[in-house]
């Protein structure tokens, strides 16, 4: 009897200092300041200025992933080729790498030094320093992610579905954008925001590759890293920001992930699923 | 009539396809699983390529491997019905129906097919008959020149399958399109098409009417393909006209059929009758064989008897008069004119 209190008590202990391990530091992020000094924070211009230049990179670096991503992961999921499974390691292969050497890469490759460094300058292209230097940095690190979704979304579109397109009149194209991708909008959706999450999010890469200008290079997770030595409160503001968008996104993960389309014959809300 | 025109060569996993036939009214193939029968239909739609060969439709070349022509699917004019349906899980029932229309009104389509309630259902909403008649429709719906059914019958139990049996029989009369269809089901074959043929590992073993294969099957895998019993015996001639075969078990059976080694005597079920007693003196144009009844199965209003190592299929007023049951003693006789040889 007793030692089955003390296994309960043991396991709701674990639990408990689980939960409040990975919670305490998001609720400290809110409990040192006010709401009202988080928010009035929000307007000073090293904050705003991080967060224009955040949403535009990670918007641009996300329209790149999936116009390039979606056309590769459809390969890779439907063509079988000698090599396949080595292609999907390597796309798969930034998703693990430590963002330092992301960094040391970028800069290798596309830094004025670097491998494509002097083609891209005889283009007059300077990487170094600019926004386009944080969108590679953000497309590098959270491509794989997307694609590595997206892989498995286009792999569980039923080859017969592809199939019956075909012989219905559908040429490849038609077939592309009428079957296969309203059937894997939702592994595709839930593909794009783990990208979007893990590029908001970017650090380590974009600053070596990038650097940290303020209104140029310096996204949020660069604006908090230089005022936490600055202004601990506008460092807190930021986090707080961060943490409401990631947050957003990751219910709106969930319910991608759970959302059934609507049927107009469907009578209940929240009918069992069969 | 249109005719199509297959003849190739697709190697698969265990042999290869071998294919050559010509369709201009119903044909049915039909052949164990395995037998690649659904490979037969991707060719022709265009979804697999063979090795070798030419699919042609009055002419117009849909490939050519001699001449490297190769129409991609969506400019062969086929409706191909798949095995599963393959609907789109996405679309209503007017949405699937649409999608092969290209633009063309599906109104008229959408009332043939009885449809009215239904059009916005999704296809996860209809019973297995519902599907299957949206598959039909949606193949339909682009007005093709050749029509192909995969398996159209294997997805429904028992109780729809007969009523969808008769409506298809009827549509594909109406339809009057070169139709290839496949199936594992001889029954389903026979009652659905102009012509059949039997299909076994890859090859074309007989084609013919339903009535030509059973009036004389090619082989013993056709026999009994076909729903014959076929028992193995040695055959040497006998006095007469008739063909006297030593069974192996040892009993003795004539048939008008001429042949002589090791054979395969084929009787359909339904030339065979049941007695419980019989006199020895009967003549032997009239074969009998003696067995415990085994298993007794009613179909409507027939009675599928087991006798021995024979199948027999009597009308149930009989099967209650002769007051059978398993276990006991009864003679199975037919006569040597129903008597089939085939070669083993």
């Amino acid at each position: 009897m007793t030692r089955r209190i003390l296994a309960g008590a043991a396991l709701f202990a674990a639990v408990a200092v689980a939960f409040g391990f990975l919670l305490l530091p998001i609720v400290a992020i809110f409990a040192r300041v006010s709401p009202g000094t988080l928010v009035s924070q929000l307007s000073q211009p090293v904050v705003t200025d991080a967060l224009v230049l955040s949403l535009k990179t990670s918007a641009i670096a996300q329209a790149l992933v999936l116009l390039f991503g979606t056309p590769a992961a459809y390969v890779l999921a439907t063509r079988s080729f000698r090599g396949r499974s080595l292609a999907i390691v390597l796309v798969e292969l930034p998703l693990v790498l430590p963002p330092a050497v992301a960094g040391i890469g970028l800069l290798a490759a596309f830094g004025r030094l670097g491998l494509l460094g002097s083609t891209l300058d005889a283009f007059g292209v300077q990487l170094g320093l600019t926004q386009a230097a944080v969108v590679i940095a953000v497309a590098y690190v959270s491509s794989p992610l997307y694609i590595r979704q997206a892989i498995a979304a286009f792999e569980e579109v039923d080859p017969n579905l592809v199939a019956a397109s075909r012989t219905l009149g559908a040429g490849r194209a038609r077939t592309f954008f009428r079957v296969v991708l309203p059937l894997a909008r939702r592994g595709l959706a839930a593909g794009e925001a783990l990208a979007f999450a893990r590029g908001l999010g970017e650090f380590g890469a974009t600053i070596m590759f990038a650097g940290s200008v303020q209104g140029v290079t310096q996204t949020l997770p660069l604006a908090i890293y230089a005022e936490f030595a600055l202004n601990f409160t506008t460092a807190l503001a930021m986090s707080a920001l961060l943490v409401v968008v990631s947050g957003a996104l990751l219910v709106a993960l969930r319910l991608t992930l759970q959302w059934q389309p609507s049927r107009p014959t469907s009578r209940f809300l929240f009918a069992p699923s069969r | 009539m249109a005719t199509l025109q297959a003849d190739f060569t697709l190697p698969l996993r265990a042999f290869a396809l071998e294919l050559e036939l010509e369709v201009s009214r119903t044909v049915a193939l039909v052949g164990p699983s395995g037998a690649g029968k659904t490979s037969v239909l991707r060719v022709v739609a265009g979804l697999m390529a063979p090795r070798r060969g030419r699919v042609s439709l009055d002419g117009e070349r849909w490939l050519d491997t001699e001449c490297g022509v190769s129409l991609p699917p969506e400019r062969r004019s086929v409706g191909l019905v798949f095995q599963d349906y393959a609907l789109f899980p996405h679309l209503s029932v007017r949405g699937n129906i649409a999608f092969g229309a290209g633009g063309r009104p599906v109104d008229a389509l959408l009332e043939r097919f009885r449809f009215g309630h239904l059009a916005s259902a999704h296809p996860q909403e209809l019973s297995g008959g519902e599907r299957q008649r949206v598959a039909l429709a949606r193949a339909l719906a682009r007005d093709p020149a050749v029509l192909l059914l995969d398996e159209p019958l294997a997805a429904l139990d028992a109780h729809t399958k007969a009523e969808v049996r008769h409506e298809l029989a009827e549509l594909l009369r109406e339809l009057a399109l070169p139709v290839l269809l496949v199936t594992h089901d001889y029954e389903d074959a026979a009652a659905l098409a102009d012509e059949v043929g039997v299909l076994v590992e890859g090859g074309l073993r007989q084609l013919g009417t339903p009535a030509e294969l059973v009036a004389r099957p090619q082989d013993a895998f056709v026999a009994s393909f076909t729903g014959a019993n076929l028992l193995r015996g040695h055959a040497r001639r006998g006095a007469g006209a008739l063909t006297a075969i030593r069974l192996e078990t040892g009993e003795d059976l004539y048939s008008a059929d001429e042949a002589e080694g090791d054979v395969g005597v084929v009787v359909y079920p339904w030339e065979v009758s049941v007695a419980r007693t019989h006199a020895a003196d009967a003549d032997s144009a009239l074969n009998v064989v003696r067995g415990h009844v085994g298993s007794l199965v009613e179909v409507a209003n027939r009675v599928r008897v087991r006798v021995g190592p024979l199948t027999a299929e009597v009308t149930a007023a009989s099967a209650e008069r002769l007051e059978l049951e398993a276990g006991g003693i009864a003679y199975a006789t037919f006569k040597a004119t129903g008597t089939r040889l085939v070669p083993l």
